[in-house]
């Protein structure tokens, strides 16, 4: 009768298969993965402040996110990003795969280049950004805030190329801030004083190898180190080693999250919502709503959204408007709604800080068009200031600004700085 | 000689809402119950001592927060504990688990496939749309689209404005939605047939279908629209059983003044000049009521309860023709211990929900070819919880209590009707499932209640043990439901109403339909309808 | 250099039907052809010395009358006379068959006189119901997104035909718009040889059994379609399909179309988002501004224009195309006329439906969701030699039929399976024609992964996309582009797997063309 009772299940599965499977099924006893740096991390965590961070457990803050940013900008910080998605794509259509994929040109990004790009779903509205490593003519390494394996594989039809998940294989570090070349130098890491900013070249470390690129979130000088995972313990020693007297520190997110609005720099599903996450259709952004249009290459083959992309520029369909704000006075704009006139809503803040580097009170904001595109003026902010358990209304104005809202030519000056 | 304001036919928990409802609205109501409890298929007997069990209803997550907010359910006793997991075992004895936790998620499905892991955002991004759009639908009664009445016409607009506002593509996929697979749906988005098929289940729960027949993706929105307390989708046990929901609704109505009468079968309905009057007992006993309502399922109202000659024939005709094709039967299990299944640890949360057995599509569909054919699933689909393990309060401590949802029994077997003998081969089937995954099995077994639809149909008086009170096909939902003309709880028989699971939105324990109708008689009896809450947002 | 305003990929009958259109409206129209003849599915093939027939589709039932008028087909030699209608036989392996005679069935003989008028009743209800969707198969289905004005008042025009129903009649149109067959045919007939040619004919050609919740709309589908300005009815084709085809031709060369045949089309030219022209197998490069794919839509996207040139996301609804036949075409060449049981002289010459019961049907589709075919397959047979004896040698006789269920990715594959079904459907005939067995000269068995190979239609199926509600309207051949238009500028669809579907009626074709006329430039 029941086929059910014919077969046995765990019949003879042989020991080691059954526990590699139950090594495997463990990691619901742990909800919150340790990146490769876990251990250099947990000695640091004196805050004990941590959040979840695409399921590692991720610091805020190890030791005082205020000073933790002072690192950022006068010495040299140390920031974990071994959580940020990680994908391989290598292959001979390595490079006509990702051109068709993201929007900017692939062709003319070098090998031994790095460039910030998106990618946009057939509407055109964008899934994630994030930055390509060009590591090879037909290797790639795209890093971003979300996951995207689905979007990426379809995408590979009809393409040479494979594209693989490394998030968990490849350990990362940002090494940011003025002493950060120094650090490098000095931690033997010879040559590195000959990238550019966004050139990436491999060094040798603990009999392995490891990728730097001067490139980061901060608008600093800085560099972004990736290697395997079982390297990297050895990894951060050596900087920490080498940067001891360059004033190194680790540091959590609180602070990079500062340096990166000072930077004018966006952050998808805060600054803005990706497509495959949006519930809400009207929560969907065109790289054009979000300050990306510079990206789109239309003199290129054809790359994802185009249509659309297209569209909405020759029918001015374009909704919104991503600008940076100056708000008067110095009380953080965070989440405050934006105003025409002091009484139609036009927007909303999605990021705010006083800027310790520019002494202004900067913002990001999404507006509805025209505002913040062609109407710019008589713009204000509604801030809702909660002190001592009383909401402080202030109406404030707001003027849109460029980004990034502060520039240092440390970032980008040649031969790097020795601080 | 008393005449009641409202006789309520049906102590299920629709009947209840209803008469509670109507009762706080300032109306004598009473319920009219034929068995020695209340509580229709939510229900919680102790058939064995220290044992409660939830016989039939076993999940929490379809009630409307609204209504027992409206009814102050938790203060009579009412508390939803949400599942902490869920798994289906794999025939080589492993299993494919949900966590709550969205990165263990995540990592629990890329043990099977890295894509389908990441495939998981988007296809629950997919069905919240769908989700959202319908969820607020349930909470109002379905416009008659042949009606030119400004309320109908104004329903409609609703529904038009609320479509209107998805994009493009939302709309293209909430018309596929409606017509399309289970199966065909889930291909879109995973590779691998265990995920799958642990989607797949919310498709066929209750329905005569299998997850390769059309219909069924809309099937899994309707289990999916549950919420416990504002988490939706979420799935979760009743302390102390099912029947805590209805023993809280008769609670909530004996406070605001309520009458139930228990072990009072009714007989007819008292029609005279097209209209009702009131009950007649089994025993002949009448009791007279301003007007009357019915929690049984519409076929039962209708074919048994009132006289052919009171219908209108093409009303009769559709009501005859209403598909209620019983497709489930339970096993409830009393147990000395918990039992142990070899391939998950002990520290799993997945004990703590539900699980499964059948870790493919074919499976799944084959076990409905089996229905199809008039016999119970040789290799059944079993949704199986054990809530003693997050509800002590059911069994004795240490001891457990275990409910098998069952899929498929068909509501006659070879065409002709259940035998005892016909019922104790379907048990084994399941004990025989189980046991297969849990060595020893067997000997924890202290107890067990099988009920096929012949015992549903016998003891909860849902026709052909459906349910659902009636197939969730196109055919029989929104103004279609129960039948096209008569969706609006109404009747051909003047102040005779229905409120069960037959009506929008349909079954589960959900209360809207016991809700909806109290709407629609107190807009007959213009009466104010501000002790009922409004749907909540869906922002 | 642009020769042409327009190049046709493909002549199947809707590739011809779409050129002729666009030439009588002034356009200068190439069509290419893969095969050495033209007709696609809808050819007379020989299959046996002396033995010719229509290759896949074999009755042609649902013409579209805007076709046969645009391109003037009756001038063409396509003239249907009534008399010429064929019945459809409900056969019984062991008592008389029931007969549906003239347009689907406006006299039923071999039945009850209570199965006679409720027959009568349940005509008219499908018939009036089919009657409300048939204004959409000439159309564009409505675009959700942005409605036009037009578009509004031919939805306005539906509502109004939908209110002359009745509020019961509308009450039970959207009752039972999506049920499935077995469950209506229950409510209303008792006759399990009714019921089941009933059930036959919603599920043909699709993976679909009558128990399937939206197989009445295939009813509905079929009904929707006239031959002879009469809803429903069929007909056998003098000279086979072929003949049509022919006709469709004639009105296409008069027109001024250039046809090239043995051409296959190795890719569609695209610059910057537009298609500019076709490249052939053999290098040779053609332009024109507007192309038109009359062919698979996969096959035009995913082969001939790329999946480099077009979006991941379109890229994944067409490879979510459902296209996975589960019909067989069976030929044989016999010594002699078969004698079907029950049946009478008449009744031979027109469609013999093996399919004893809605449960018979349903058991033969249960396998096929496993990759099984039918053990007791179901089949509608026509003898079409016995009125054109130009089919066979002299006294033989031509046997063509359509059977299901076969599905097109059979578990065991067709090498391995194909002799096994074949036995299966030669023991179903034989049951119902006892000794037919005998008379075979030559047969001829076309699985879906042969029809897929001969005709170049993916998955074998002939409407190039399962024809079930989600594939259906402003979803077919996918959501958001349902109105022959594409993604790429210049590039539209004109086949089957366009709005409204498959079978010989032009229609896809004849609204592609009308569509690439409206638009202006």
């Amino acid at each position: 009768m029941a086929q059910a009772t014919k077969k046995k299940p765990l019949a003879a599965a042989p020991d080691l298969i059954a526990a590699a499977r139950i090594a495997a099924q463990s990691h619901f006893r742990t909800l919150r993965l340790g990146t490769p740096f876990q251990p250099r991390l947990d000695a640091l965590a004196k805050t004990q402040d941590w959040y979840n961070w695409a399921g590692y457990r991720a610091p805020h803050s190890l030791w005082d996110e205020e000073l933790e940013y002072f690192a950022i900008r006068s010495q040299a910080a140390l920031f974990d990003i071994s959580p940020m998605t990680k994908y391989r794509i290598e292959g001979p259509d390595a490079e006509a795969f990702l051109d068709r994929v993201t929007l900017r040109d692939v062709t003319r990004l070098r090998p031994g280049r790095v460039h910030y790009t998106a990618w946009c779903d057939d509407e055109g509205f964008v899934l994630d950004d994030g930055t390509l490593f060009r590591l090879s003519p037909t290797r790639f390494r795209l890093c971003s805030q979300e996951r995207h394996l689905p979007w990426l594989l379809d995408s590979a039809l009809g393409f040479e190329v494979t594209v693989e998940e490394e998030t968990e294989a490849v350990a990362g570090l940002a090494l940011q801030g003025p002493t950060s070349f120094a650090v490098l130098r000095d931690a033997g890491f010879a040559g590195v004083d000959k990238l550019k900013v966004f050139d990436l070249a491999e060094f040798e470390h603990d009999g392995a190898t490891v990728t730097i690129s001067r490139t980061g979130f901060t608008g600093d000088l800085g560099y972004e180190l990736f290697v395997a995972a079982d390297k990297a313990l050895s990894l951060w020693d050596r900087l920490m080693t080498s940067g001891e007297p360059r004033g190194i520190r680790a540091i959590g997110y609180t602070a990079l999250n500062r340096a990166r609005l000072e930077a004018g720099l966006i952050v998808a599903n805060a600054d803005f919502t990706t497509a495959e996450h949006a519930i809400r259709a009207d929560r969907l952004r065109m790289p054009d709503e979000i300050g990306l249009g510079f990206m789109i290459d239309l003199e290129k083959g054809h790359f994802n959204g185009r249509r659309a992309i297209l569209e909405a520029r020759t029918k001015r369909r374009l909704l919104h408007v991503l600008v940076g704000l100056e708000i008067e006075g110095n009380i953080p704009a965070e989440h405050a709604i934006v105003y025409y006139r002091k009484s139609q809503e036009v927007g909303l803040v999605s990021a705010a800080m006083w800027s310790p580097m520019a002494k202004r009170n900067i913002a990001i904001a999404s507006l509805a068009r025209p505002y913040g595109d062609t109407l710019v003026e008589d713009l204000w902010v509604e801030i809702y200031a909660m002190r001592e358990l009383q909401y402080q209304k202030l109406m404030k104005r707001a003027k849109v600004v460029a980004r990034p809202f502060i520039k240092l030519d440390r970032r980008t000056s040649n031969p790097p700085a020795d601080f | 000689m008393k005449a009641w304001d409202a006789i309520i036919i049906g102590g299920g928990h629709n009947g209840l809402v209803n008469a509670c409802y109507l009762q706080r609205a300032g109306l004598d109501v009473l319920v009219v119950e034929k068995n020695d409890w209340v509580g229709g298929a939510a229900t919680s007997r102790e058939l064995t001592p220290g044992f409660l069990y939830s016989n039939c209803s076993y999940v929490c997550s379809l009630f409307r927060p609204e209504i027992m907010r409206d009814l102050e359910l938790p203060r009579f006793g009412l508390q939803v504990i949400s599942y902490e997991g869920g798994a289906v075992f794999t025939r080589d004895g492993d299993y494919l688990a949900n966590y709550r936790d969205h990165d263990a998620h995540r990592r629990e499905f890329a043990r099977f496939s890295k894509r389908d892991a990441e495939a998981y955002d988007r296809y629950a991004r997919d069905v919240t749309r769908q989700c959202r759009f319908i969820q607020p639908l349930l909470m109002r009664t379905a416009p008659d689209p042949t009606s030119l009445r400004p309320r109908d016409l104004g329903e409609l607009l609703y529904l038009g404005k609320k479509f209107a506002g998805l994009s493009s593509e939302e709309m293209a996929l909430t018309l596929r939605f409606w017509t399309m697979s289970i199966s065909e749906f889930l291909d879109e988005y995973f590779e691998t047939d265990v995920i799958k098929a642990n989607f797949a289940l919310s498709g066929i729960i209750g329905t005569a279908l299998g997850p390769m027949s059309p219909g069924t993706a809309y099937v899994l929105l309707h289990h999916y629209m549950g919420e416990v307390d504002g988490s939706v989708g979420a799935w979760g046990y009743a302390r102390g059983g099912m029947g805590a929901v209805t023993k809280a609704l008769t609670a909530s109505l004996k406070a605001s003044g309520g009458t139930i009468r228990t072990g009072a079968e009714v007989d007819h309905v008292l029609v005279s000049r097209g209209k009702a009057r009131g009950v007649v007992l089994a025993g002949g006993e009448e009791i007279y009521g301003k007007l009357v309502v019915s929690n049984a399922d519409v076929k039962r109202t209708f074919l048994k309860l009132v006289e052919e000659k009171e219908l209108p024939d093409i009303f009769l005709r559709r009501v005859k023709n209403f598909k209620i094709r019983g497709s489930s039967g339970k096993v409830n299990i009393a147990l000395d211990s918990l039992p142990e299944f070899p391939a998950l640890p002990m520290d799993s949360p997945v004990y703590r929900g539900d699980m499964h057995f059948t870790d493919s599509m074919e499976r799944m569909e084959r076990a409905y070819d089996d229905w199809k054919a008039g016999r119970w699933s040789a290799d059944p689909f079993l949704d199986m919880v054990i809530p003693t393990t997050l509800d002590p309060t059911m069994a004795p401590p240490g001891k457990h209590f275990m409910s098998c949802f069952v899929q498929y029994a068909p509501p006659k077997v070879n065409g002709r009707d259940w035998t005892d003998a016909d019922r104790d081969g379907f048990a084994e089937s399941v004990i025989a499932q189980i046991a297969e995954y849990s060595p020893g099995f067997r000997d924890r077994i202290i107890h067990m209640e099988v009920r096929t639809p012949r015992e549903i149909e016998a003891e909860v008086g849902l026709t052909e043990g459906n349910i659902f009170q009636g197939e969730l096909t196109f055919d029989q939902l929104l103004f279609n439901r129960p039948v096209p003309g008569y969706a609006q709880y109404r009747s051909p028989v003047g102040g005779l109403y229905m409120c069960g699971s037959s009506t929008h939105p349909g079954g589960g324990v959900m209360g809207a339909p016991g809700r909806n109708a109290a709407a629609e008689i107190l807009r007959d009896l213009a009466k104010s309808t501000s002790h009922m809450s409004l749907a909540h947002d869906v922002i | 250099m642009t020769l042409f305003d327009g190049i046709v990929i493909g002549g199947g009958h809707n590739g011809l039907v779409a050129a002729a259109t666009l030439a009588k409206a002034g356009r200068k129209v190439l069509v290419l052809e893969a095969a050495a003849e033209l007709g696609g599915a809808a050819r007379t093939q020989e299959f046996a010395p002396g033995f010719r027939v229509s290759s896949i589709a074999h009755v042609l039932n649902r013409l579209h009358p805007d076709v046969m008028k645009t391109l003037e087909l009756e001038k063409h030699g396509l003239r249907i006379a009534r008399a010429d209608f064929i019945p459809s036989v409900a056969l019984s392996k062991d008592g008389p068959a029931l007969v549906l005679h003239g347009a689907y069935g406006e006299v039923l003989t071999g039945a009850s006189s209570a199965e006679q008028s409720a027959w009568k009743e349940l005509r008219a209800q499908l018939l009036r119901y089919a009657g409300i969707l048939k204004p959409f198969l000439a159309r564009r289905p409505p675009d959700l997104g942005g409605m036009s004005l037009l578009e509004t008042a031919s939805l306005g025009q539906t509502a109004l035909a939908l209110k002359k129903l009745g509020k019961e009649g509308m009450r039970d149109f959207l009752r039972v718009l999506l049920m499935n067959v077995a469950d209506l045919l229950d409510e209303q007939l008792a006759d399990d040889r009714l019921k089941g040619l009933l059930a036959f004919d919603a599920t043909l050609g699709s993976h679909l059994g009558p128990r399937s919740p939206t197989s009445l709309l295939g009813l509905y589908y079929r009904l929707a379609g006239e031959t002879g300005g009469a809803a429903g009815a069929q007909w056998l084709p003098q000279g086979g399909m072929g003949a049509v085809v022919a006709a469709i031709r004639a009105a296409a060369d008069k027109a001024g179309v250039t046809i090239r045949t043995s051409v296959p089309v190795a890719s569609i030219l695209v610059e910057k988002g537009r298609a500019v022209g076709v490249a052939l197998d053999t290098g040779e490069e053609l332009r024109a501004s507007t192309i038109v794919s009359a062919i698979n839509p996969a096959t035009t996207f995913l082969d001939l224009v790329g999946p480099r040139e077009i979006d991941t996301g379109f890229t994944r609804k067409v490879k979510n195309i459902r296209m996975k036949g589960d019909v067989a075409k069976l030929h044989l060449a016999l010594d002699r006329p078969p004698r079907f049981t029950g049946a009478d002289a008449a009744d031979h010459k027109g469609r013999l439906v093996i399919a004893p019961s809605p449960d018979h049907v349903e058991r033969a589709f249960n396998p096929s969701k496993y990759g099984e075919f039918s053990p007791e397959p179901v089949m509608e047979v026509t003898l079409p030699s016995l009125a054109d004896a130009s089919l066979a040698p002299g006294g033989a006789c031509v046997l063509s039929a359509v059977v299901q269920y076969a599905p097109y990715q059979l578990k065991e594959g067709w090498d391995a399976g194909k002799p096994k079904f074949l036995a299966a459907i030669m023991a179903q005939l034989e049951a119902y024609a006892p000794g037919i067995g005998k008379t075979v000269r030559h047969a001829e068995l076309l699985t879906p992964a042969d029809i897929e190979k001969r005709y170049r239609m993916p998955g074998g199926h002939w409407h190039h996309g399962e024809l079930q509600a989600d594939q259906m309207l402003i979803s077919r051949p996918v959501s958001g582009w349902s109105g022959y238009d594409t993604p790429l500028d210049g590039l539209f669809l004109a086949g089957a797997g366009s709005h409204p579907g498959g079978g010989v009626s032009g229609a896809p074709g004849l609204n592609a063309a009308r569509r690439i006329i409206a638009m202006k430039g």
